[in-house]
Formats: structure tokens, C-alpha cells, sequence
């Protein structure tokens, strides 16, 4: 299975969400065409009433933790309760340009 | 020094920490870039760490924050987060407010 299908469906198992986009946003990094290493994730999720954003993206990182620890690099999360998400206008932010930091590290 | 030490001790006595891939000046990353540059606007003195130029901080902070991905946020021994939350509280004002308080409460220790 593809990566973001894993993504989207250990999520939709584990959220049970109101709203979920899981976006391939790769191709904005210095990556091989067709990569699945950088992902943008919108969650809106009952399960983040109440809670801190350090808690809720420490939810996701834990659902997510095979994909992290294997394939994706990064991971760009915005996560809302219901009332957040509604209150919302515009959706959720886009992500940053890439400055290249693989080619950095190697 | 145990690396997990070294981590404690960068945390504990660095009341502003930024981890992150290069240095402000030069941010090797989209996320690091954003973020440093929301700290930056805050006003406030801020400790960095390089995590492409140690390795050894790379590998073993993920498991100590229980936070996999970089930049990390942390004041006063806290995370606060990564990109996408520091942005968002940049943006609602309440980062300013965080680092400005945890500066005042620092220097006047």
C-alpha cells in the first residue's frame, strides 16, 4: 500500500474525523519525482477537544509512528476540534518552500 | 557526556532553545526558516542548535521529546512545538507574549 493511503487510513481508523485532507507534498522538496516523504495533514478530530496542540500532534505522531520512523521525513499537521475548524474561514496555512536541507545533510 | 544528559542540560539552562536544521542567519529548511523567523520577531534573546551539524542531538532528541520531526520549540523546559504551532500562535499573538514573559522571568531570576 502507498504511503498515503496508510496515512489516511490508520487516521480515519484511529480519529474517527470530521474532516481529513492527506496531501503528497513532495514534490515541493529536493526529493526523486513520485517520493512520498513530505506530507501535509489537515485532522479535525472530537478527539482534540480539550487538548493542547503539543498533545494533539503527539496523538498523530504516535498513530503515525511506522510511516516516521520509515519512509516520511516530514510531516506538516493542523489539527482542529469541530468548533475550531468551523470558526476557520480561509482552511488550513500552506506549508513552507523547501531551502534544500537534504542536500545539506549529505 | 551521555547524550540525553547533554539534551537535559541544553533544555534546562537555555530558558528560549530552537532546534533546528542550520542557523538562523541560514536555515536549511522551509520549517526552520518559518519559525526562527516568527522567534526572531518576538524581540528576544534565543539560544540555537544546529541538528545537521550534531547528529548525535538529531537522533536521540526525537525519543526524548517524544516529538519526531524538527524544528523544537522549548521554553522554560517545555516543547511548545514545531512549525506549524509556533506559526499558529505567532499568528494569534500568543507566541510574543510566551517568550516575552519567559525573557522577563529569566532575567529577573
Amino acid at each position: 500500500m502507498q504511503v498515503q493511503q496508510q496515512i489516511q487510513q490508520t487516521l480515519e481508523q484511529q480519529f474517527d474525523p470530521a474532516h481529513l485532507e492527506v496531501v503528497n507534498e513532495s514534490h515541493m522538496h529536493s526529493v526523486p519525482p513520485n517520493s512520498e516523504t513530505h506530507f501535509k495533514v489537515v485532522l479535525v478530530s472530537a478527539v482534540f477537544d480539550g487538548k493542547r496542540k503539543v498533545a494533539r500532534h503527539q496523538l498523530v505522531y504516535a498513530a503515525l509512528a511506522e510511516q516516521l520512523a520509515g519512509p516520511v521525513h516530514a510531516l506538516a499537521l493542523h489539527t482542529y476540534t469541530g468548533d475550531e475548524w468551523s470558526a476557520r474561514q480561509q482552511g488550513a496555512p500552506d506549508s513552507p518552500d523547501c531551502l534544500g536541507g537534504s542536500k545539506a545533510e549529505a | 557526556m551521555d547524550i540525553i544528559n547533554t539534551i537535559k542540560e541544553q533544555i534546562e539552562n537555555n530558558t528560549i532553545l530552537l532546534y533546528m536544521k542550520g542557523s538562523p542567519n541560514q536555515p536549511q529548511c522551509g520549517f526552520s526558516a518559518r519559525t526562527v523567523q516568527a522567534l526572531m520577531q518576538c524581540g528576544e534573546r534565543f539560544a540555537y542548535v544546529d541538528i545537521l551539524s550534531n547528529p548525535e542531538i538529531r537522533a536521540n532528541l526525537p525519543k526524548y521529546a517524544n516529538w519526531p520531526t524538527f524544528p523544537q520549540l522549548w521554553v522554560d523546559g517545555e516543547l511548545i512545538g514545531g512549525c506549524d504551532i509556533v506559526t499558529e500562535m505567532f499568528e494569534s499573538g500568543e507566541l510574543q507574549t510566551l517568550i516575552k514573559e519567559a525573557a522577563a522571568s529569566n532575567a529577573a531570576d
